[in-house]
């Protein structure tokens, strides 16, 4: 181990002699932020990257290699924003405004991935399930691994929701669950087929909320709209109550939404730090960069380990909520 | 502010690939599992029950067996004791029997002793009344040689049979 970190040192410290005048901001937010691009490394001094298709949709659809956009900075009546300008380092039309832009950016590879990963693994689980008796053998392979946290969300589900209607809600919480805890977790794998901040991506969050947004106000039942539109308070805090009612019903997917995306970004922003640290001290001779390197790998495997625990806890409070949520909108009354 | 404002791409794409993923694993997926597992469940507390179950039958067929082989040993000691009181009482019957017999039989041949003794005894005295006539003859014949004698004894003998007469 010893040996290891002083190769690693070593190695460091003189990739480190070329980078100068590192912008960290820069650097970190282009990690954390979305790209059209997937830069995975580089090799002899060139990116290796992989160049992701633009698709638009500006009075019909338009596709194209993200390739060309990025070295020129602009492709037919597209450029991408510059810094300061209203949509920053997105593609926009000549004057500014932004058309409908679906491009396969980082993220939205992610999230196939992800996506993709999530069903198979599950559809795989659940082959096992169909082609095994499960009263006579106990799971095994990808059975084992999913089943107990399957069950956890689905007696979850169960506990909060009520013995009646939680069968009809456990699929959506399984969902969310499971779909969160795979992609941040795969947001901390820092090569390829992972790394995307997908769950520190607001947009990704804030569908996630709405999902449980949707579910819950759209199966109410009928006394849990009667709570919101008319509490059963005194006649002059009726109106009062109400507004708060519906601003707290409003707020709950708002506070879903923030809450793991600050989370997860935050997570992402704290281990690129301590990566930038070692690049920092770069500069100050071999001695501090060799000490600087060994403290922030540390700090880099406490990080780690800190964040698949925040993965879970996070993807755990998500579906918690929700199911906390779903089950207030299934109350029958007093 | 390109972090907290929502890209429509990332929503447009996570509305739909969410959707579709959700609409697949509620379908095919989960359902299958979760459905299994609660089957599995409810078969394993239903096992639970039955062991419960069985486990008090087992343990009243125990306590059943257990009074039974006491019953079983009680009637033992009484069978033992019946036929140790049958056997003192047929080997008593039997002694008395046989003493009964034996009784008998000593008496039967102290009887027929009595008899031949009592034969014997009057063969014997006849023997000796015909031995002592013999005899009486013989000294009689011996002291009837000589003829004062003759006389005398008829001489006592007829004073005897006057005498018998004058009493007479």
């Amino acid at each position: 181990m010893k040996k290891f970190m002083l190769i690693l040192m070593m190695f460091l410290s003189s990739t480190l002699s070329r980078a100068e005048d590192l912008d960290i901001g820069n650097i970190i937010f282009e990690h954390v932020l979305d790209s059209y691009e997937w830069h995975i490394t580089e090799w002899k001094g060139e990116p290796v990257a992989i160049h992701l298709p633009v698709i638009l949709i500006d009075d019909g659809i338009h596709t194209f290699n993200s390739k060309h956009i990025l070295e020129t900075g602009s492709y037919e009546r597209w450029h991408i924003a510059p810094a300061g300008a209203p949509h920053e380092g997105k593609i926009v039309r000549e004057d500014g405004t932004k058309p409908f832009d679906i491009s396969i950016t980082k993220n939205v590879l992610q999230l196939f991935i992800n996506a993709f990963l999530l069903v198979l693994i599950i559809l795989l689980c659940a082959r096992w399930y169909r082609k095994h008796d499960a009263l006579k053998e106990h799971p095994t392979g990808i059975a084992a691994l999913m089943e107990p946290l399957i069950m956890m969300i689905h007696d979850m589900a169960r506990e909060n929701i009520g013995e009646e209607d939680y069968r009809r809600y456990s699929p959506y919480l399984l969902t969310a669950f499971l779909f969160i805890l795979l992609s941040n977790i795969i947001g901390i794998i820092p090569f390829f087929p992972g790394g995307a901040n997908l769950t520190g991506n607001i947009a990704c969050t804030l569908v996630l909320a709405l999902f449980t947004f949707f579910t819950v106000n759209l199966t109410g039942t009928k006394h849990y709209y009667k709570e919101i539109i008319s509490p059963d308070v005194p006649g002059v805090l009726k109106p009062l109550m109400a507004v708060i009612e519906t601003f707290s019903a409003l707020v709950k997917p708002l506070s879903l939404t923030i809450r793991l995306f600050a989370n997860m970004l935050a997570g992402h922003i704290q281990i690129l730090c301590m990566v930038c640290i070692i690049f920092i001290m770069g500069k100050m001779g071999i001695a501090m960069t060799g000490g600087a390197t060994l403290i922030s790998v540390l700090f880099g495997i406490f990080l780690d380990v800190l964040e698949i625990l925040i993965s879970f806890i996070q993807a755990y409070i998500f579906t918690m909520l929700s199911s906390i949520y779903i089950g207030m909108a299934r109350t029958k009354g007093e | 502010m390109n972090l907290i404002t929502p890209d429509t791409g990332l929503l447009f794409w996570m509305v739909l690939i969410f959707g579709i993923v959700f609409f697949i694993l509620a379908k095919w997926g989960f359902p299958a599992i979760t459905g299994m597992v609660d089957k599995r469940n409810a078969h394993i507390d239903e096992s639970l029950k039955l062991a419960e179950e069985a486990r008090v039958r087992m343990s009243e067929l125990a306590k059943e067996q257990e009074a039974l082989i006491a019953q079983t040993r009680q009637e033992q000691g009484r069978i033992l004791k019946e036929a140790a009181q049958a056997r003192s009482e047929i080997l008593a019957q039997a002694k008395e029997d046989a003493q009964a017999q034996t009784a008998q039989m000593v008496q039967k041949a102290r009887e027929q002793i009595d008899n031949e003794r009592e034969t014997a005894l009057r063969d014997i005295r006849r023997q000796v009344a015909l031995l002592s006539v013999d005899v009486a003859e013989k000294v009689l014949r011996s002291r009837l040689s000589d003829d004062s004698e003759q006389q005398a004894l008829i001489g006592r003998l007829s004073e005897e049979a006057t005498r018998e007469n004058h009493k007479s």
